[in-house]
């Protein structure tokens, strides 16, 4: 575990989240590293959204500190998050259904643009941005559904609409939270070999409850349980440890095989 | 968009001759003022989602200003508006800032309390005459060149503000900025992980929407010649909100419709039924709500996707059908 400093690009130094008395989130210090596929795994209610929203700022944390490349960024906005390149999805698919398929990647892409403020400006001064969105609904399948109503997609493809968006800010560490939640067998391997694909140059952090899933992608896999985590390692370390399978797996092996 | 344009172009030619056909021009610049307004209005409650319960104190806190500029200290007519209108953004930029705090229900009862402030100032403030509010405004001229006593005169001085306003707003929607205000609208908590500072946005909306609803309030002091308690009474408020609804919201034609109805209603009706038509309008509203949640512009335009969709046929899949009428529920 000689791993240099510079090589961790998200660390978590004993982060506490108190609601009201009950403790979600107690004591947890995880370390990502770069370029890595982490995956966060943890029964229901043991915290993962909770800790999740930590990160990105949504919820501020009672105690603890969350350094981003060394940098505190505990205190920071939501939004100041995302600008540094630390991007989120949701449990929830999180597309914007009343516009197009197209113009939900292009309102990630026109950010950087610095016109997001000017009301007066032709919407044709957004045409610049269609070639790299096109480009990233390629990336994710969705290259033909470019004008349709996101509203009308399946969840699965909503799903995928959703990680191109998020690929279009090109951020450094991808949190996403249950990927593949609802989805049916088919896209789920879709889904999986995308992020696969897009972690190429990139770190990703997820939390995820298809084991299948989990085994196949993360290189590291945190557990979490009533808020803390029990273990952390490898998948193959990682679910021999007796203390997860009973936690986490309980006595169904059916469900460590992620049959889903 | 064929279809829209055509809308758009009958509209126009129907406002052009409108006094050629025996429309009575004050009746008419009331009307437009009033479409103004809701356009205004639309723009934050349909293309924002922020639903304003004090939107008369832009109205009328523009009114009052035009109105003493032009006649206290005799300011060109020009100027006056250009007063009123910063002034009511102004106003705007203070209560949105205190506003867009909250959301919701929270959001609106805020809206709510600080226009019923502004109204308290209104009727106590120096300047704004109190009960009489400021009479006699005069209409004077456009840059000292074009005259605006004649009704006809200011009747095309008003429908080429409300076209500019209309175009304006269509500009707005589609700018860089109105897809980042619709994504906001849409799902928040992504607009934000998507990085954007949604106060800002939400803010800069709600300035807007309080100048042209500041425009349309200068323009209709001008046209009566008086600035009234009435225009910044919470029952304005609630007849934008009205207006707005019953046209659609997030239609661009909307408002406009909606207003002629309630505006047209108020003045024909009240002759012949009296206070009754406050139940009569009441009674639309309500009849609107159940039946065309949309208002009439929606439901048209929703009849006309149906349609086009119904043509594509093969191109819909079927697995989209039940998510789809589930959004637009």
């Amino acid at each position: 575990m000689a791993h240099p400093e510079q090589d961790i690009i998200l660390e978590t130094r004993k982060l506490v989240k108190e609601f009201s008395g009950f403790v979600a989130v107690q004591d947890v210090s995880i370390k990502v590293r770069r370029g890595e596929i982490h995956a966060l795994i943890g029964p229901n209610g043991a915290g993962k959204t909770t800790f999740f929203n930590l990160l990105t700022k949504f919820l501020a944390p009672t105690r603890g500190g969350i350094f981003y490349n060394g940098l505190d960024i505990t205190y920071d906005s939501p939004a100041q998050t995302a600008r540094r390149g630390l991007v989120r999805s949701f449990q929830i698919s999180a597309v914007f259904p009343h516009m197009s398929v197209l113009e939900n990647v292009r309102v990630a892409l026109q950010r950087p643009l610095g016109t997001a403020f000017h009301f007066w400006a032709p919407e044709a001064s957004l045409a610049p941005l269609h070639a790299r969105a096109e480009a990233l609904l390629e990336a994710v399948g969705l290259a033909e559904y470019r004008d349709a109503h996101t509203a009308d997609l399946s969840y699965g493809r909503k799903r995928a609409l959703e990680l191109a968006t998020t690929l279009a800010l090109d951020p450094e560490l991808m949190l996403l939270d249950e990927p593949t939640q609802g989805m049916g067998h088919e896209d789920v391997s879709r889904v999986t070999d995308l992020i696969k694909k897009v972690s190429a140059n990139r770190t990703v952090l997820m939390v995820e409850h298809n084991m299948s899933v989990v085994s196949s992608i993360a290189d590291t896999i945190s557990v979490l349980q009533h808020g803390t985590v029990i273990a952390e390692g490898p998948y193959a370390e990682v679910s021999q440890n007796p203390q997860v399978i009973e936690a986490y797996m309980g006595s169904s092996s059916a469900t460590l095989q992620g049959a889903h | 968009m064929r279809p829209s344009t055509i809308i758009y172009a009958l509209t126009l030619a129907f406002l052009l001759a409108a006094p050629a056909i025996g429309l009575y021009p004050v009746f008419m610049m009331k009307l437009l003022c009033f479409a103004m307004f809701a356009c205004g209005f639309n723009l934050l409650l349909g293309y924002a989602g922020m639903l304003s319960f004090g939107h008369a104190a832009y109205f009328g806190f523009a009114a009052y200003i035009t109105g003493w500029f032009a006649t206290a200290l005799g300011w060109p007519t020009m100027l006056s508006v250009v007063v009123g209108v910063l002034a009511s953004a102004l106003l705007g930029l203070v209560i949105g800032a205190l506003a867009i705090r909250r959301s919701g229900i929270y959001f609106a009862m805020i809206t709510l309390a600080l226009g019923q402030l502004v109204y308290f100032i209104c009727l106590q403030a120096p300047f704004t005459g109190g009960e009489n509010g400021i009479q006699g405004v005069p209409r004077g001229s456009l840059f000292g060149v074009i005259g605006l006593q004649s009704d006809i005169t200011m009747y095309y001085f008003v429908l080429v503000m409300f076209v500019a306003v209309f175009l304006f707003i269509q500009r707005i929607v589609h700018s860089p900025f109105g897809q980042v205000l619709k994504a906001i609208r849409e799902n928040e908590p992504r607009a934000i992980s998507l990085g954007y500072d949604v106060n800002r946005f939400k803010l800069l909306a709600f300035v807007l929407s309080s100048a042209i609803a500041g425009l349309a309030g200068s323009l209709k002091c001008l046209t009566l010649g008086l600035a009234t308690l009435s225009d910044v009474l919470q029952w304005t408020s609630g007849e934008v909100v009205l207006m707005t609804l019953l046209g659609g919201t997030g239609t661009f034609l909307g408002p406009v419709v909606g207003a002629g109805v309630v505006v047209t209603l108020q003045e024909y009706l009240s002759d012949i039924v009296g206070a009754w038509v406050t139940v009569i309008i009441g009674a639309i509203f309500v009849a609107c709500v159940l039946a065309f949640r949309k208002g009439l512009v929606g439901e048209i335009e929703a009849w006309q996707q149906r349609r086009v969709a119904r043509r594509a046929g093969a191109a819909v899949k079927p697995e989209a059908a039940p998510e789809a009428s589930a959004a637009t529920r």
